[in-house]
């Protein structure tokens, strides 16, 4: 099983910081992948140095956001790659295996 | 029995600089709207446009803003809609200008009132004051490059200042997206400035529908998991806000797309690093209470959102000089076509340093097709195994020169007959780079004014 079974994504950016929403989809899915998708795990997913990423909790709206500091090199305005917001990169979470 | 609470319906006519038109005329004809709001800057769009001022002092606003409000303006007129725009940019005298020039060749059966709001260019204070910057902790001065524009970002204060005004257009520059949404609620319902609970609530809403469309379906239809009808018609958001701060945002039955609590709860967290402090010109809103409930067809009630005290400073968007972008495509496809296209980018990469000087690290190569949209993670290109039958190779630099640029695009294209076999489709593009970087300002040195024009009949 794998993140994308149960959760969505969204991506935002602001400058040079990734910022990927995690929306799990029912109240049980939350309670797991808060268990389970932990900041660290997150940087390991996407080969970043551990402090590299924060995540906060959102209960309320059974949702949470990752911050992944620094991955876009400049972000939109002075990154050359093709998607210089990094609006592609939230979707590779959803590979992420769930046990 | 207590007397009905005062309520204004604000919509989203545009999300960015190249949103669609038609979603925001069905809007301003068919939604019963108070106010209509086109959002239209980016963090590059007020540098680009300082840029083409510079070239024409008649340029440097939203080059689609008299066409946006063409669009909607007889609807709005008919139906006492006011609109509030920072599509100004880095002109907004001139977009007044534009924007009246179009209304009096329409020929008008009454006058129309537009308040341009101006002051957030700050250039020349930056330059004097010549603060820090945020991204090196270096003064302005010291960056390698020219400062080409300077724009600080402007609260909720100076666009209500326009609508006391009583105008039906409100064109202002580089002002906070969700300020946009925000002033008319102060406006109409006598917000205090320090009220952060009801200037925190006022801001959620105009977070939820500052992108528009993404509201209502669009950035959000993922076919099985999350499907959306009529995304080919899709409508865009309002809000029905109380004085009290309660709202409930909708769409119209008529148009496609969707909006219900799952599109609300991802827009929420949209481009939020902190929802416990997102901060605006206008208040340090709260978004980690927030809950949303259904409470009809297409219709959601949000609640839950607060505040604290606003950043003493404003928040400047710097411009600088940023080089030049080069870059330049090529597809292979079959056999080896990986194999192919990874020797390409080799040959390019290594022909860019040898003849043009150009150091290998400051180039990007990407091979689209095999993940490299995840710039490298572990396990982005899934299994080895996977036969990709076609690659598009792009090679990418953002250099000092115009020439370097230009070399980029050329040394792909020179792969038809030098390169690996079965190259095809090269493309390229040069673009000068405006690079966007941040610094503070304090809230009395920027002084913004409004100018207020009445077109005639």
């Amino acid at each position: 099983m794998i993140l994308d079974d149960v959760a969505d994504v969204r991506t935002g950016d602001k400058g040079d910081d990734l910022i990927i929403a995690l929306l799990p989809r029912d109240a049980e899915a939350y309670e797991r992948v808060t268990a389970a998708v932990t900041a660290q795990r997150v940087a390991e997913h996407y080969g970043l140095p551990p402090g590299a990423v924060r995540r906060v909790l959102m209960p309320t709206v059974t949702a949470m956001v990752f911050h992944l500091r620094g991955v876009l090199g400049g972000g939109v305005t002075g990154s050359s790659y093709l998607d210089g917001h990094g609006k592609t990169m939230g979707y590779h979470l959803l590979s992420l295996p769930l046990d | 029995m207590g007397v009905k609470m005062k309520q204004i319906r604000v919509g989203a006519g545009a999300g960015f600089a190249g949103d669609r038109i038609d979603p925001a005329v069905e809007l301003a004809q068919y939604g019963d709207l108070d106010y209509l709001i086109f959002e239209c800057l980016g963090e590059r769009t007020v540098a680009a446009g300082q840029v083409r001022r510079r070239e024409d002092p008649r340029a440097g606003y939203d080059p689609l803003l008299v066409a946006r409000i063409g669009a909607v303006i007889e609807h709005t007129l008919a139906t006492g809609t006011t609109i509030v725009t920072n599509g100004g940019s880095a002109n907004p005298l001139a977009a007044a200008d534009a924007v009246a020039e179009m209304l009096r060749e329409r020929g008008l059966d009454r006058p129309v009132r537009i308040a341009a709001v101006t002051g957030d260019d700050v250039a020349d204070t930056i330059r004097a004051i010549d603060p820090l910057v945020w991204e090196t902790q270096e003064p302005v001065s010291a960056h390698g490059t020219d400062l080409l524009s300077a724009n600080a970002y402007i609260g909720a204060d100076s666009l209500v200042a326009a609508l006391e005004q009583d105008p039906d257009i409100v064109i202002a520059g580089r002002a906070a997206d969700p300020s946009l949404y925000l002033a008319p609620m102060i406006h109409e319902f006598g917000w205090s400035s320090t009220d952060v609970e009801l200037l925190g609530k006022g801001t959620c809403v105009g977070h939820l529908l500052e992108c528009a469309g993404q509201l209502t379906g669009g950035y959000f239809f993922d076919p099985g998991p999350k499907d959306v009808p009529g995304l080919a018609r899709l409508g865009f958001p309002f809000a029905d806000v109380s004085a009290d701060g309660s709202a409930v945002v909708g769409k119209l039955e008529r148009s496609g797309g969707l909006l219900d609590v799952r599109t609300c709860r991802e827009q929420l967290l949209y481009e939020v690093h902190d929802p416990h402090g997102y901060i605006t010109p206008d208040v340090t809103a709260d978004f980690s209470r927030v809950e949303f409930t259904t409470v009809g067809p297409e219709r959601v009630r949000v609640t839950g959102a607060s505040g604290t005290q606003r950043p003493t400073d404003l928040k400047v968007s710097l411009g600088f000089q940023g080089g030049w972008t080069g870059e330049g495509q090529m597809s292979y496809a079959g056999p080896r076509a990986e194999e192919r296209a990874r020797l390409a980018g080799d040959v390019v990469v290594e022909r860019m340093h040898t003849v043009h000087g150009v150091p290998s690290d400051s180039l990007t190569v990407e091979l689209i097709g095999t993940g490299s949209a995840f710039r490298g993670a572990p396990g982005a290109r899934g299994s080895e195994d996977i036969t990709i039958p076609e690659i598009r190779l792009r090679v990418s630099g953002v250099l000092g020169t115009r020439a370097q640029a230009e070399a980029v695009r050329w040394e792909v294209e020179s792969l038809y007959t030098n390169g690996p076999a079965g190259g095809g489709g090269a493309r390229g593009t040069v673009t000068e780079v405006v690079a966007i970087r941040a610094a503070s300002l304090s809230r009395e040195a920027v002084e913004t004014t409004v100018h207020t024009r009445e077109v005639q009949p």
